[in-house]
């Protein structure tokens, strides 16, 4: 299903945000998330399901500061 | 018409000029600062003009020294921050320079978090001195921050942050500064933020070690109330160390858009 995802539109095959985390590659632990602009805690993120055209916004945090 | 001399508001004659002012007021004066800006030449005053007399050299008289440090702020500026409160996570490379950066420009009050203790390491970024290895972060920055200005009011909290105590240490605080080191304290910190606090705006920092193009360092609009500083992808590792001038442009990055914030405008 198509996602909008921080901005762009992109096939992906998982089902909810920790799937789509997984398939993006990223650590669970170093991201915040807001899907259609609501905020997904992290301890939600494996109940949360995707649907086709949902806007999800990601921010991937790196160590440093 | 009415003048801002030196913080003390007067009365003077339509008229007046700046060289008849600090003929009155003080003729040794040998810096003048009209409405922020260092002004050699006679000119004019206008009604609200602030004006500095200061004589190079000279401490300023108590009541007078926090005008004189704000002499050079565009004029409107510092009565807007003072009555702003910045929480600063993390005292590192990143929240050190924030704090130096809103202590300078008398932002109200601070309040600084770390668990750490300042050791050599810290000193290529860090605002640290050598003679502070061994005192808490917060100790050391508080201390520094009062000999910069002494008008900031700064609280600490020395201590490891956790989703508990992150609303009690930051709760009164208009905004919050993310300056931690590690990325997943980070999306820890920014998650409890915003679960507690949604409406108030929280300025994160991701990308910024090495010593690649400072302009890929930006600040961005990454959700409601929150913004991002960095390149997004530089994170310190094995072969890409932490140096003070990247970190200071991230740093800075974060401390302007703090002061934008508390002024009303957008920081991106």
């Amino acid at each position: 299903m198509q996602l909008k995802i921080n901005g762009r539109a992109r096939d992906v095959t998982a089902g909810d945000v920790a799937g789509l985390l997984q398939e993006l590659g990223l650590d669970a632990s170093r991201v915040a998330i807001e899907l259609n602009h609501a905020i997904v805690l992290q301890a939600n993120f494996a109940q949360t399901p995707l649907a086709a055209g949902d806007s999800i916004e990601i921010v991937h945090f790196v160590g440093g500061g | 018409m009415q003048i801002m001399v030196n913080e003390r508001t007067i009365e003077v004659p339509a008229g007046t000029t700046l060289f008849a002012l600090r003929a009155q007021y003080k003729p040794q004066a040998d810096l003048l600062i009209v409405n922020g800006f260092p002004t050699p030449k006679d000119q004019l005053l206008a009604d609200g003009d602030r004006v500095a007399l200061i004589r190079r050299g000279e401490v300023p008289a108590p009541e007078e020294m926090e005008a004189l440090l704000m002499a050079r702020h565009t004029p409107g500026v510092h009565e807007k921050i003072k009555g702003g409160t910045v929480g600063i996570a993390g005292c590192g490379g990143l929240g050190s320079a924030v704090a130096v950066a809103l202590a300078r420009i008398g932002v109200g009050r601070l309040l600084l978090a770390d668990f750490d203790l300042v050791e050599p390491s810290n000193l290529n970024r860090q605002q640290f001195f050598v003679d502070q290895i061994g005192m808490a972060k917060v100790d050391a920055l508080k201390a520094n921050l009062r000999r910069i200005n002494p008008f900031v009011k700064v609280a600490t909290y020395h201590g490891r942050l956790d989703r508990v105590n992150i609303p009690q240490v930051f709760g009164v605080a208009d905004l919050l500064v993310e300056a931690f080191d590690a990325a997943d304290q980070k999306a820890l910190l920014v998650e409890s933020w915003r679960q507690n606090f949604p409406d108030k705006p929280l300025i994160a920092a991701s990308g910024l070690a090495g010593f690649g193009p400072s302009n890929t360092i930006t600040t961005r609009r990454v959700g409601r109330n929150f913004w991002l500083v960095g390149d997004g992808d530089s994170s310190a590792g094995p072969g890409q160390g932490l140096m003070a001038p990247r970190v200071g442009v991230a740093a800075h990055h974060q401390a302007n858009a703090a002061l934008r914030l508390l002024l009303g405008e957008e920081p991106a």
